[in-house]
């Protein structure tokens, strides 16, 4: 089997769009899931990203990614035509969609990505849908034409005002569970302390919230214990228990500090991939 | 021992007359496993224990009674011919031993080197008996390592495969049970396939097991050897998510399903600070150093790791050895193990204990710890420990260690590993209705190995719960007898 790119794109300085060729996770994937993907075969490190949409039909899943580290430079240097190392997937349960009324989407950064087909499947599913993206500053805002197709309501907030309203989305999410009608249920993804705030605003207004996280995980199966949580003061796996939990029960600020374990040795590994790529971009001039 | 080729050919020679009593079998002496220096390999990844010579087999061998009854074929969970396959030995002809052996046992040069001998086939040799001592048996499991180590260099052969057909299996999951049931499957001549989660094929013996005990070159052999007998392996797919069981046998047209997924889900000791930075489940860390090589982080592998000073390794198998053994090598200074019993109730094979011991692994025992202490960034700084004594025997006849109260004290250290077994992971029952689990979350089966749903078979450690290699090998020959006989009555 092999994983063919089948389109890149580029959405900001950092962010990258592939539709990979991978249609037995194209076929099985829900809402809410997501994918192990490596650059190479061999000894790439395994990389979850949850799908951004799939497209049964031509075999192809959508990831969006962030260039952080080398893995996802890595990946950032592949093009159309060039393979995959591997896709595993789809893995997590799907995110649970019915009518509930009023649902809230929140979207920071690339959390846009994986919030796209969760919005989505609860806009199909009949309710109503308020959707709030956030980001850095304006290039950085991805996805707004599709949530704008799906959402009967949509505010882009950016922190330096350079696009939308200049706000924290903590802010327009504030004021929407402030309203006489109150949304029924809040949908939350993005960076960690991003999720950790906004939950602290839904549950003053007990509106009840999910997020997805993003922890460190190697296997993905529940094999390594790697990618834990503690939500309501018990240890969960994201990758099988998760991703999605309930906002107000889950240990942010433990979570943020495991997130940062390897911070310091992929930044150097980082450093040495970019040394590296730029000679040999050097030498072929 | 110097090697004395005069004395071995004198001994043949009485074995040969019929002459060779047990009196002077007793005297040859055990002979010793060669291994690397036990400082050198604190720093290398190599196999520690390098296999027996020639001369050494041979004299091992005739260190067997060839006993009317051989009691050591009972202790095999596999029933191998072990007397014969011994004297085969000891005649020189070493490819007959190694067909004796592959007549029941499909991996030889694995379970040579991680099956439990000394609880096994060795416990019951009547030479350890006579000598009151389990390490004075004759070296089961070395001699059968020597055979499958010089049958590899002869270029292993490929079993014959009949004609097709046109019946098909799905095996899940590749570990040892996975891969005897696909070899069985198929020299009965059905088309199989092992969907394998992993993007490389070979269960714990790739991830888990670390390539200083089992070289994972031996792995990559076995699963060659399947490969040329026409076994199918599709890696990076997760049954009950990429499709589910009932997908692979009503779309699919899978007649029969093999699950050898093994346990996974590690458990945690659920004391305060196990979310801390530098806290890992044995599996996680092994799978890190094992598979993805992150002891050559930087160097070609992507995958980090911790680096440690000082590592707390909790509990007393041989998951924790190896976690431990690994820290070790990954350059720790400092590496304790913890465990709550005294080291003679302690489940790790002793040799494992001993080369622990000899490459500096510190033994705490007698200790739990209570708590792991984080400084303000969440990184493990310590662990905080209790000590125990041993009171009255429980139920299982062993001696149930009772806390001193007042007696915490703290260690220093800025990893911790957690090795105190694994439960049954989930996926398959979230995703599999109508497959029947017992309340632990293991699959329960009938004597031969078939579950609850039609045509769909299960062994190894998803039934077990943690076993060992060999045991899920003999589940999956069973598995696999059954399963013939069953794609047999299926019209098609
Ligand atoms: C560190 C360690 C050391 C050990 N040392 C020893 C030893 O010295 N001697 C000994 O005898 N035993 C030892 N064991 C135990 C032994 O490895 C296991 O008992 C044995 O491997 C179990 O075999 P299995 O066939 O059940 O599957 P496993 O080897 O557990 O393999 C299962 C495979 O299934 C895959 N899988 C899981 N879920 C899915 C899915 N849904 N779809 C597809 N694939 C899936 C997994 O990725 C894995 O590759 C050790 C175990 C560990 C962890
Ligand atoms: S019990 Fe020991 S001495 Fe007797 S046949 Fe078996 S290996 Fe040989
Ligand atoms: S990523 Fe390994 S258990 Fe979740």
């Amino acid at each position: 089997m092999t994983f063919k790119i089948i389109s890149k794109k580029q959405l900001s300085e950092n962010v990258f769009q592939m539709d990979v060729f991978a249609p037995l996770v194209a076929s099985a994937r829900k809402a809410g899931q997501f994918v192990i993907v490596s650059p190479n075969v061999d000894h790439g490190e395994r990389i979850p990203l949850t799908i951004a949409g799939a497209d049964p039909q031509k075999g192809t899943i959508r990831l969006i990614f962030q260039r952080v580290g080398k893995a996802t430079a890595q990946m950032a240097d592949l093009h159309a035509q060039d393979a995959m190392g591997y896709v595993a997937g789809p893995l997590g349960r799907p995110t649970h969609v019915e009518k509930f009324g009023t649902v809230v989407c929140v979207g920071g950064g690339i959390g846009n990505a994986p919030l796209l087909p969760i919005a989505t499947a609860m806009k199909t599913a009949g309710n109503k849908l308020i959707t709030i993206l956030g980001a850095r500053t304006k290039e950085l805002v991805i996805l707004e034409d599709d949530f704008r197709a799906i959402s009967d309501e949509l505010l882009v907030v950016t922190d330096d005002g350079s696009y939308g309203r200049k706000a924290l989305v903590t802010e327009p999410l504030k004021e929407v569970c402030g309203r006489a009608a109150r949304p029924d249920l809040a949908v939350v993804i993005g960076p960690t302390i991003m999720m950790k705030f906004c939950c602290d605003v839904t549950r003053q207004f007990q509106v009840p919230t999910q997020v997805s996280l993003n922890t460190i995980m190697v296997d993905g199966t529940g094999m390594c214990g790697g990618c834990r949580v503690e939500v309501a003061g018990k240890t969960k796996f994201v990758c099988v228990d998760g991703p999605e939990f309930d906002g107000h029960q889950v240990n942010f600020d433990a979570m943020m500090k495991r997130m940062n374990a390897y911070k310091a040795l992929e930044q150097k590994a980082y450093e040495q991939y970019r040394s590296h790529t730029c000679r040999i971009g050097l030498n072929h001039k | 021992m110097t090697p004395d080729p005069q004395k071995l050919e004198e001994l043949i020679k009485k074995h040969k007359e019929g002459q060779l009593k047990p009196k002077d079998r007793y005297e040859i002496p055990a002979q010793d496993m060669p291994a690397q220096d036990a400082v050198r390999r604190r720093q290398n990844m190599n196999e520690v224990a390098e296999g027996f010579t020639e001369f050494q087999a041979r004299m091992e061998a005739l260190r067997c009674l060839q006993c009317k009854n051989a009691p050591c074929v009972e202790g095999c969970p596999v029933r191998i011919r072990i007397r014969d396959f011994i004297a085969a030995i000891a005649e020189g002809d070493f490819a007959e031993a190694l067909s004796i052996i592959k007549e029941n046992s499909l991996l030889p040069a694995v379970c040579g080197r991680v099956c439990p001998q000394e609880v096994q086939c060795q416990e019951k040799c009547t030479v350890g008996k006579k000598f009151k001592d389990v390490n004075l048996s004759v070296s089961i499991g070395r001699l059968e390592r020597f055979v499958a180590d010089l049958g590899a260099k002869q270029g292993g052969e490929v079993p014959k495969v009949a004609p097709s057909t046109g019946k098909k299996v799905a095996i899940i999951g590749c570990g040892p049970g996975g891969i005897v049931v696909a070899a069985d499957t198929r020299r009965a001549g059905h088309d199989v396939t092992i969907f394998e989660a992993f993007h490389k094929p070979g269960g714990v013996m790739v991830y888990g097991i670390p390539e200083f005990r089992l070289p994972k070159e031996i792995v990559r052999q076995e699963i060659e050897v399947l490969e040329k007998m026409g076994v199918k392996i599709v890696c990076n797919f997760i049954v009950g998510r990429t499709r589910t069981i009932r997908q692979l046998m009503e779309e699919d047209g899978f007649d029969a399903v093999y699950i050898g997924v093994g346990a996974g889900l590690p458990k945690f000791m659920d004391i305060p600070g196990e979310h801390l930075v530098g806290v890992y489940s044995a599996n996680e860390y092994l799978t890190r150093a094992n598979l993805m090589r992150a002891y050559d982080f930087g160097n070609g592998a992507d995958t980090p790791i911790a680096v440690s000073k000082s590592v707390a390794v909790l509990g007393g198998g041989n998951v924790a050895m190896d976690a431990a053994r690994m820290a070790v090598r990954l350059g720790a200074e400092n590496v304790y193990l913890i465990y709550r019993r005294s080291e003679k109730e302690m489940p790790a094979r002793i040799e494992e204990v001993h080369h622990a011991k000899e490459e500096g692994v510190q033994f705490r025992v007698l200790q739990n710890p209570t708590r792991i202490l984080g400084d303000d960034k969440s990184n493990v700084i310590g662990i905080e420990c209790l000590r125990y004594e041993l009171g009255e025997p429980d139920e299982s006849g062993r001696r149930r260690p009772v806390p001193i109260k007042g007696s915490e004290f703290t260690i220093d250290v800025d990893t911790v590993i957690v090795a105190i077994g694994n439960g049954a992971n989930p996926l398959l029952q979230q995703t599999t209705p109508g497959l029947e689990f017992n309340k632990w979350g293991n699959i329960v089966v009938d004597d031969r190995c078939k579950t609850s749903l039609e045509g769909v078979y299960a062994g190894g450690d998803i039934v077990l719960g943690a076993a060992t290699v060999i045991l899920a090998m003999g589940q999956g020959r069973i598995a696999a007898a059954a399963m013939n006989e069953y794609l047999g009555t299926l019209k098609k």
